[in-house]
């Protein structure tokens, strides 16, 4: 989106948005996307139209990854450096496009055209190397595209007339089950709800009470399809796996306060767990199934408002979950009396992100929502009770939403029997990495690892990352395991990485992952993520010792025990799961076991040969020093 | 055990002694309003604790939690002064030592320091990690108010003062992870071009060497410090007096 002056736009923008505060991260997002960057000069017109201080502004736009107060060019190309994307050669790639363009990686060209740099994993794992352009996903990199791509560029094509092909994404389903195989209708799943509770609701119609603030007995239907959705024992599928019913149940009770009390559904669709991808697939072939499962989780907790959080990087799906919602609307499927039944009114809105991980977090998340900074809250207290603009709200996973939907329409029991004792049900995953057939694939918990490296034809294996860089790193020896609760939870991703792979640089590029995600609350985690990606790089450099082997476990410790939130829980987990499985791999860059200075002398002088142009012998040390001898 | 018969208030045990407390205290409270130390350097007792520089972690049955925001619960077993506790602190101290730019000898505040007296108490030697040297550059705009942001340790009580006391949201939050950085309300990023005040509260809240007063740097001499005559486990703050003159 080339900055064609669009001067009105702050204005139109905050009109749109009613000039409501919650609404900041879209307001920012919407006015980058039309004037390409956010001036002091613009956020201080936001400020004043939002009746907020600049400074909370600018402290909202400096937190996002996506959102920039300096100017990043017109085009600005952004390479996803998951492992998987540099497994697949994004790194050279890189580096070619920058020759090409004659820049340098992270900075703006001269003349203000382009920039080129790395962001967080962008979710196409199954078809990388993956850039974003303008934030629009492109998949599949070659040295072609790149040429091909620096050529439009430098003759300023519109990103809009590019290749259709280049922003192709594939589903790449390998194994469908009860969710990507299932035979829904739209609505079913409300009728079989509406239809649990059937005959009392003209009742509560009839006394001109919405069905929300009558007693269960005289409204059964929430109560009902609540009953299903316990007795499914469905858990969340984003990885903590807490019980949906009792989160469900947990709202529907919790009563909201002050003048605008209310309850709300939140989707939490920021999928950012590098690896992982299955809601991407989700909501591009399963729209109309999760927004069912929104619906449902409305009518089960009263809400009248459903918000689907989704991830920056997924801006490109917009337009068709847009389009869901709106036919969803024409067929009285969300809005006002859904189904013609008084009082059943809901319906969702779609928040993007801007590039943050932690915002998949459910507390940061919200804050996102209401157009913060995505800083996880202190909690208790929980969404549960207070959530979105405090009050009640039970956010759930893209996928535990569809799982609902198909509970509320074939039952709780049918739903039980699939899986496994405490984990019901399938689980979605996504496979990326070292074998033949990454993609989605769907299967009943319980499956085994081995199955799973089967079926996407796996050769060689040394190593599997089961849940992202927070999950835990398996080894070959291990594969027998299960995917389920009872012993390895996951949020979905699965990256294969076999005996050529080096596990040291798996964790190294997970530790700048997390250093650069962290959101910067607490001290442990904000220092401590710092501090590990250095220590990483200080052994990758060959300046590593035992004693940085021991510092990570120290950090580990600490970040374990003493951060936050989950991410800086897990953010060690990496480094940790490697030491133990893999520790060939660290020792073999260690110079000495024993001691080895960490301050490299020649390296520091690099910046004055840059600046002086040379690269002569004379100018590097170890060689001046052996000259003299 | 887990209530003080003599008043029938509630009590939970703090490293072994009774520690009464009022009904919405959380640990952090309840101990310090009964003359027990927990360190502490973003819990401030004028305001809502924030929870965030985890000094205060304590040990609550048997789990590692910020005392400023667990709720006190009758019966409790919370434990602070033991050795893995105090490793913990003494790392977090370390950690904000090499996060900013911190050189006591040069600072005006040495001697009236949270941070420093911290160190201090915890026994730390040296900043012990490889120093981070973020570049911050000093704010000197303000013509009664310099800001010095490398000694920053983003505990957000100014921008927690300036909001909720002064009522002039002049500091927020900015970057975020090791970018994190401290900023101020006005579209020149100076603080001169804000409507900040030496009087506000905002001025007078900052633990560490950020927010100094002009031409006031050494009128107590190093050396009769307010840390340097008592350490800061002797001298416990409550609301109305706190640590933080500037």
């Amino acid at each position: 989106m080339p900055a064609t002056a669009a001067p009105d736009a702050p204005t139109a923008i905050l009109a749109r948005h009613r000039h409501n505060p919650t609404r900041l991260v879209q307001i920012l997002r919407e006015t980058q996307e039309a004037l390409g960057w956010l001036s002091p000069a613009t956020l201080a017109e936001l400020a004043r139209g939002l009746d907020l201080p600049l400074a909370r502004v600018a402290g909202v736009a400096g937190f996002y990854s996506f959102l920039h107060t300096e100017p990043r060019g017109r085009y600005r190309v952004l390479w996803s450096d998951n492992i998987t994307d540099r497994m697949l050669g994004n790194q050279d790639l890189m580096l070619d496009m920058c020759r090409h363009l004659w820049l340098e990686p992270g900075h703006v060209s001269e003349d203000g055209l382009v920039s080129v740099d790395t962001t967080s994993c962008t979710g196409m794992c199954d078809q990388g190397p993956a850039v974003l352009v303008n934030y629009r996903a492109v998949t599949r990199m070659t040295p072609a595209r790149v040429e091909q791509m620096c050529e439009l560029i430098r003759k300023e094509v519109p990103v809009a007339q590019w290749p259709a092909e280049f922003f192709h994404v594939d589903n790449n389903i390998r194994r469908r089950d009860i969710l990507l195989g299932n035979e829904l209708q739209p609505g079913d799943a409300l009728r079989a709800s509406i239809a649990r509770g059937a005959a009392p609701v003209v009742e509560a119609a009839s006394n001109a009470r919405s069905w929300r603030e009558t007693a269960a007995s005289v409204a059964p239907g929430p109560q009902l399809t609540l009953d299903e959705i316990k007795r499914s024992n469905l858990r969340g599928r984003g990885g903590a796996g807490f019980t949906t019913g009792l989160k469900w149940e947990a709202c529907r009770n919790a009563a909201g306060s002050g003048p605008d009390a209310a309850r709300y559904v939140v989707c939490n669709a920021d999928e950012g767990e590098p690896g992982t991808f299955k809601d991407r697939v989700l909501l591009t072939e399963q729209a109309d199934l999760v927004f069912e499962g929104m619906t449902v989780a409305g009518y089960v907790v009263g809400a009248r408002r459903g918000l689907l959080y989704l991830r920056g990087e997924y801006r490109y799906l917009l337009d068709h979950l847009e389009a869901v919602l709106a036919r969803r609307r024409a067929e009285h499927l969300l809005g006002h009396n859904i189904l013609a039944q008084p009082g059943f009114d809901f319906d969702i809105e779609i928040h993007l992100g801007a590039g943050a991980y932690v915002c998949g977090e459910e507390s940061a998340l919200i804050e996102s929502l209401e157009g913060k900074r995505g800083v996880p809250r202190n909690r208790p207290p929980f969404p549960v009770t207070h959530g979105y603009l405090n009050q009640p709200t039970t956010v759930n996973n893209v996928e535990t939403l569809a799982s609902a939907a198909l509970i509320a329409w074939k039952g709780g029991d049918w739903f039980r029997a699939i899986g496994t004792e405490k984990s019901a049900g399938t689980k979605v995953l996504s496979v990326s990495g070292d074998c033949e057939r990454p993609g989605i694939y769907e299967y009943p918990f319980g499956v085994r690892l081995s199955q799973v490296l089967a079926d996407c034809g796996a050769k060689d294996v040394q190593a599997v990352q089961v849940s992202g860089p927070s999950g835990v790193c398996v080894s070959s020896d291990e594969l027998e395991r299960r995917i389920g609760f009872e012993d390895l939870a996951t949020a979905g991703a699965f990256m294969v990485f076999d005996s050529s792979r080096d596990m040291f640089e798996v964790a190294r590029n997970f530790s700048h992952f997390f250093a650069h995600e962290s959101c910067g609350f607490c001290t442990p985690c904000r220092v401590g993520t710092t501090l590990l990606k250095n220590c990483m790089d200080k052994i990758a450099a060959g300046h590593g010792s035992e004693y940085d082997i021991n510092e990570i476990f120290k950090l580990n410790h600490l970040l374990q025990t003493a951060s936050h939130c989950g991410l800086g829980h897990t953010a060690c987990n990496p480094m940790f799961d490697t030491l133990q499985k893999f520790k060939p791999a660290y020792e073999r860059r260690l110079k000495s076991l024993a001691f080895e200075p960490a301050f490299d002398l020649d390296h520091a002088l690099a910046q004055a040969r840059q600046m002086t142009g040379r690269d002569d012998a004379a100018a590097h040390l170890a060689t001046a020093m052996e000259d003299k001898q | 055990m887990s209530t003080d018969t003599a008043h029938n208030v509630p009590t939970f045990q703090l490293d072994g002694e009774e520690v009464p407390f009022l009904p919405g205290q959380t640990v952090i409270q309840a101990a310090l309003a009964a003359g027990h130390y927990i360190p502490h350097l973003c819990y401030h007792p004028e305001f809502k604790p924030h929870g965030s520089c985890k000094l205060c972690t304590v040990k609550v049955n048997g789990r590692p939690v910020a005392s400023c925001t667990t709720q006190a619960q009758a019966g409790l077993n919370v434990e602070s002064e033991i050795p893995e506790i105090q490793d913990k602190r003494r790392t977090l101290v370390q950690m904000l030592l090499v996060e900013g730019n911190h050189f006591c000898p040069s600072c005006e505040k040495s001697g009236k320091c949270m941070l420093q007296a911290l160190a201090y108490e915890l026994d730390v030697m040296s900043p012990h990690f490889p120093q981070i040297f973020p570049t911050r550059p000093v704010d000197a705009s303000h013509p009664e108010v310099l800001l010095d942001f490398n000694r920053c340790i983003l505990c957000e009580l100014c921008v927690r003062a300036s909001g909720e006391v002064d009522r002039k949201n002049v500091f927020a939050l900015s970057g975020r992870g090791i970018t994190k950085h401290l900023i101020v309300n006005s579209e020149s990023g100076k603080l001169a071009d804000t409507d900040f005040a030496a009087t506000d509260k905002a001025a007078h809240v900052c633990p560490v060497g950020v927010i100094l007063h002009k031409r006031r740097g050494f009128d107590v001499p190093i050396g009769k410090r307010i840390f340097d005559i008592k350490p800061i486990s002797e001298q416990i703050e409550s609301p109305g007096h706190t640590l933080r003159e500037a």
